[in-house]
């Protein structure tokens, strides 16, 4: 899966990542109900590279596996199978414990809940300093107080908010302790799970003013994750879109937004309220998403989409390279959609 | 614009003022706003959280819960004022002269009645029809708003149904009894983008083809947009700019609505960093002597930190921000 | 919430961490709802003077009871001091050896909560740290400890009490039983009350390892253990407090209860319990005071205690607030 023209080895590299959850009732109500196990196939076979300094957006709706991706990726997850590679070290499932080891520290997680994920018995200076403490950056008392002082003021807070409790601050100020946080073990690719879909429009900009100003000064690469396409066109230099568990096309942010080939992407595009106020007429998609315990046969979206034909009930498209553009689907490949 | 003062408003407040006394002094969290709804018109309401757009449709349908309570102003109905009604009367209108739509469509309906079973009962107590005639306008209902194979799907449970259905389940209950106001509380927060296109568009025509007028409370300006008539923003509990959509999203005025749509990434224009407006709207024990965005409008003058700006015309538009006083400046 | 205005993160002092807790206790909704509740604050009065009458016993008390040589044999089974042949060196009277009521109770208090608290810390400590393992780390070792749990709830306190008890009677000489009986009594009573603590902790554990502030500090590569101790653990103790508080209350009457059983303390060093059984011998020859004091003391320590427990349980609960 490597885009020809890009030559420099990517940064991060995801290969036919499968991640699937056991939800089977308990053992004895299976014996008992004659119930088969079932599974949740929450991310099934996705592939992709993200370059260095680059941001890589995953955007679907929600319960398509985007979080699970990330989670996978952080090692919060062990995926199912699949391999996932950091600057060419494999770090999934069958790494070597120490590469896991060392290549970990690399990577930082921004979650979506600024009210869950500060632990709200910490001081902010304690949560800051948190990665600092455990990775050893700096063992001086003094020193590590500056480095939580200067990443405060780094992510606009003022150092003397450290003495406060995350129940003090706003939701906006609490994904900016998240960030400083995160941060403050000095990675190079962070991973951030919606981190603006529980904030206000203006605060949303603020933070993602904040977080494109701080890729620019510290050379950070993203994977960022929203349900927003709107956000994720300001934000991304590459755009994958997922839909029940596979990426149904990825390519460069523009190109994705000038010319979507996938007819779920479409639908997503059209699906967006229009604060032009054009007048255009959209026609509503049908339908809804499926469950990932049993996802239709053939292409997942087989049964919204406007384009189905036999060929994509029976069998599941697989993903082609169109001059840089991946797409999985059959109507693009017969040429049917264009 | 003068056609519309000509007729009636369907709905009116007038200076509605809602307070929470709590043990460190009362809080006013809706403070001192006015505003009409015409017959069959949508109007937006729209503005940060906390912003007071719950509790003022709350107090519209009459379900402010304690301790909040309404410390001033009127709210009429069809020319009845219904903010200070016995509880069972505000009840009976509840329902039939208007209807609510809330963000979750769990805390509308019960979990442990079939869906035609809380529509029958609903169109009862609303209507004066029998067992197979409720259970007949039931079904036309859910058809109405596109479950698809309604006689099958009306005897389910609520549990039954995805996020999606459920929340057309509660535009049928909400529709019931053909009110002339519904108050819809972000019904589309939590559903996805396409779900959420589905939803308005049905919002959208059943109002038109019913001509029920709705107050659309949502922190969405897309959504306002594509569905609304006329727009109220608001913050800090007061409305800072009200008037047609068209206006208020293309030529915003207030400094605020101003800088909320720059503020909003629009695909296809590329900018490199989304205009910001600094701080956060403050909490309500802390609002501000004067115009509450003072500390945050780029333009604030002295006259803002101390005197409280009023809604003014503007156009078609009215503002609260003294940059736009006439009279005063 | 002072708003301190500054341009580095301060280090706090001890001192400062001391008045910071004491503001924000004062501020906190906790505080308000205790003085809102006057039956509390009586409660919280009358633990706290049992509780300080006790822990400074031998200051407090009149006399002390098991110093042989300011016991007197003439001073014997005097009723309390408001009755004709009272005294007035011993306000609640005397019992058949000649020790003050008051006193003997007063060192008998000191007993019962000083095998209460024990058992209660002991309980606490076995139960959250099994109630956090289970939960966070699930799968068998859940399955395990939890079914210990079940079969232990089979058994009734008392009756796990004896048994533990019966056991260390048969295994330990009969001295060193006697010396031991406190630190059985501790361990048979704390053994029996761990359950609920533990079940509560799996509980709340099991909601908290889902937060993501949980999830980041495994991402930034805390270990296990200390993510269990320093993030979890204190997230988890409100309800913890409250059942910490009644069982208490609960542990207290436990003692007694085996103390009057005469499987507690030994009657040499007589608890609340052993006061009782000992003092119901002579209920018969109308020397009720013996038995009636020890008794009433008893009672209300626990029922404060008990309401303290109420009230906290109460004012923990978001939802009743
Ligand atoms: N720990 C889990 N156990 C069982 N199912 C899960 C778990 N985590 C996620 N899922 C399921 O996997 C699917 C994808 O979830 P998620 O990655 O959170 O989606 P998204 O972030 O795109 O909304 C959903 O159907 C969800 O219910
Ligand atoms: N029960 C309550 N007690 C105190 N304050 C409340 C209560 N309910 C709402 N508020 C406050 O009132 C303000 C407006 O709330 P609301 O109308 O729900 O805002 P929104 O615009 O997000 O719908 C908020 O600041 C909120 O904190
Ligand atoms: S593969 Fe077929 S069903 Fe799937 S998106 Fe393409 S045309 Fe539609
Ligand atoms: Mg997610
Ligand atoms: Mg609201």
């Amino acid at each position: 899966m490597n885009n020809g023209t890009n030559t420099e080895a990517p940064l991060l590299s995801v290969d036919g990542l499968v991640r699937y959850f056991d939800v089977s009732a308990p053992l004895l109500n299976r014996l008992i109900e004659r119930l088969d196990r079932s599974f949740v196939k929450a991310v099934d076979g996705i592939s992709f590279d993200i370059g260095r300094g680059e941001t890589f957006s995953l955007v679907g709706e929600s319960g398509c596996g985007k979080s699970t991706v990330a989670r996978l990726i952080v090692g919060l997850y062990q995926p199912t199978a699949g391999s996932i590679e950091y600057e060419g070290v494999e770090i999934g499932p069958r790494s070597a414990a120490a590469d896991r080891k060392r290549m970990q520290p690399h990577m930082q997680m921004i979650f979506q809940d600024p009210y869950a994920s500060l632990n709200p018995r910490w001081r902010v200076v304690d949560i800051i300093a948190e990665p600092i403490r455990v990775r050893r950056l700096l063992s001086n008392k003094h020193e590590i107080l500056a480095r939580v002082g200067e990443l405060l003021s780094q992510v606009g807070l003022s150092p003397a908010d450290g003495e406060r409790y995350p129940h003090e601050f706003s939701g906006g100020q609490r994904q900016r302790i998240s960030i400083a946080r995160a941060l403050a073990g000095e990675p190079e690719f962070l991973v951030c799970d919606e981190p603006t879909s529980a904030l206000d429009v203006s605060v949303q900009a603020q933070i993602l003013n904040l977080m494109k100003e701080l890729q620019d000064r510290l050379g950070l690469t993203y994977l960022f994750i929203s349900h927003d396409l709107a956000v994720v066109y300001h934000v991304s230099t590459k755009v994958g879109v997922m839909y029940l568990g596979r990426l149904v096309e990825w390519a460069e942010t523009q190109t994705l937004f000038e010319n979507p080939r996938h007819p779920y992407t479409r639908m997503l595009l059209d699906a967006i309220p229009d604060l032009e106020m054009s007048g255009r007429q959209r026609i509503p998609v049908a339908g809804e998403v499926p469950s990932p315990i049993n996802p239709p046969s053939g292409c997942a979206f087989h049964p919204r989409c406007p384009h189905a034909e036999d060929r994509c009930r029976a069998e599941a498209p697989l993903a082609q390279n169109y001059d840089g553009v991946y797409v999985a689907c059959h109507g693009v490949a017969e040429g049917r959609i264009t | 614009m003068l056609k519309k003062v000509e007729t009636s408003p369907l709905l009116s407040v007038r200076n509605l003022r809602i307070e929470f006394p709590t043990r460190r002094g009362t809080l006013v969290a809706v403070d001192d706003i006015s505003f009409d709804i015409a017959p069959g018109e949508i109007l937006g309401v729209v503005g940060e959280s906390g912003a007071g757009k719950s509790l003022t449709g709350a107090a519209i349908i009459g379900l402010l819960e304690p301790p909040g309570r309404i410390a001033q102003g009127e709210i009429t109905l069809e020319g009845q004022r219904i903010d200070n009604l016995p509880y069972e009367e505000i009840r009976r209108i509840r329902g039939r002269r208007i209807g609510a739509i809330f963000q979750d469509p769990l805390t509308s309906l019960n979990p442990l009645y079939s869906v035609s079973r809380q529509l029958v009962e609903t169109i009862q107590t609303h209507l004066p029809l029998n067992d197979k005639e409720a259970r007949a306008r039931a079904l036309e209902l859910l058809d109405e708003v596109g479950i698809p194979g309604a006689g099958e799907r009306i005897d389910h449970y609520p549990h039954q149904f995805s996020g999606g259905m459920r929340q057309r389940v509660v535009i049928a209950l909400a529709l019931c009894a053909e009110p002339r106001l519904i108050i819809a509380d972000e019904p589309t927060t939590a559903l996805d983008v396409s779900i959420q296109a589905q939803i308005i568009t049905l919002l959208k025509r059943l109002c038109h083809d019913h001509g029920t007028a709705v107050m659309l409370v949502t922190h969405d300006m897309g959504v306002i947009a594509e569905a609304a008539d006329r727009v109220a923003v608001m913050y800090s509990g007061r409305i800072a700019e009200i008037g047609p959509v068209q206006e208020v999203v293309r030529a915003a005025k207030h400094p605020y609505t101003h800088g909320l749509m720059g503020s909003i990434p629009h695909i296809g224009h590329h900018v490199d960093q989304l205009t910001q407006i600094e701080g956060s709207m403050p909490r309500l024990q802390e609002i501000p002597p004067g115009c509450p965005f003072n500390p945050r409008c780029e333009e604030a003058t002295d006259r803002c930190r101390v005197e409280r700006p009023n809604l003014q015309s503007v156009n078609a538009t009215e503002v609260a921000c003294h940059l736009f006083d006439k009279a005063g400046a | 919430m002072v708003d301190r205005q500054g341009s580095t993160v301060h280090d706090l002092s001890l001192k400062d961490k001391f008045v910071d807790l004491i503001l924000r206790a004062r501020d906190s909704d906790i505080w308000y709802s205790f003085t809102r509740s006057p039956t509390t604050m009586i409660a919280a009065l009358v633990t706290a003077i049992i509780m300080l009458s006790a822990l400074f016993a031998p200051w407090v008390a009149p006399h002390n009871p098991f110093d042989l040589a300011t016991i007197d044999l003439m001073d014997a089974s005097m009723p309390p001091a408001w009755m004709a042949e009272g005294d007035s060196r011993f306000l609640l009277g005397t019992d058949d050896q000649g020790r003050g009521i008051l006193s003997t109770i007063i060192f008998g208090a000191r007993i019962s909560l000083g095998v209460g608290l024990a058992s209660v810390v002991f309980a606490l400590i076995l139960g959250v740290g099994l109630g956090l393992l289970s939960g966070y780390v699930g799968g068998t070792t859940d399955a395990v400890i939890m079914r210990i749990a079940d079969i232990q709830l089979s058994f009734p306190a008392i009756l796990l009490a004896l048994l533990v008890d019966g056991v260390a009677r048969g295994l330990l000489p009969r001295d060193t039983h006697d010396e031991l009986a406190i630190y059985v009594l501790v361990f048979s009573i704390g053994i029996s009350g761990w359950v609920q603590y533990a079940r509560t902790v799996r509980g709340s554990t099991l909601v908290e390892k889902n937060k993501e502030y949980v999830q980041a500090a495994r991402v930034i590569g805390r270990p296990a253990v200390l993510i269990m101790l320093r993030h979890v653990l204190p997230n988890v103790m409100g309800p913890v407090l409250v059942i910490a508080t009644i069982h208490l209350a609960l542990a207290i009457i436990t003692e007694a209860t085996l103390s009057f059983l005469g499987v507690g303390v030994s009657p040499t060093e007589p608890s609340l319990g052993t006061l009782i059984n000992v003092g119901q011998d002579y209920l018969f020859s109308g020397e009720w005071w013996i038995t009636v004091f020890p008794g009433a003391v008893l009672a209300i320590l626990v029922l404060a205690v008990n309401l303290l427990g109420d009230w906290l349980r109460d004012a923990l609960n978001p939802r009743l607030r």
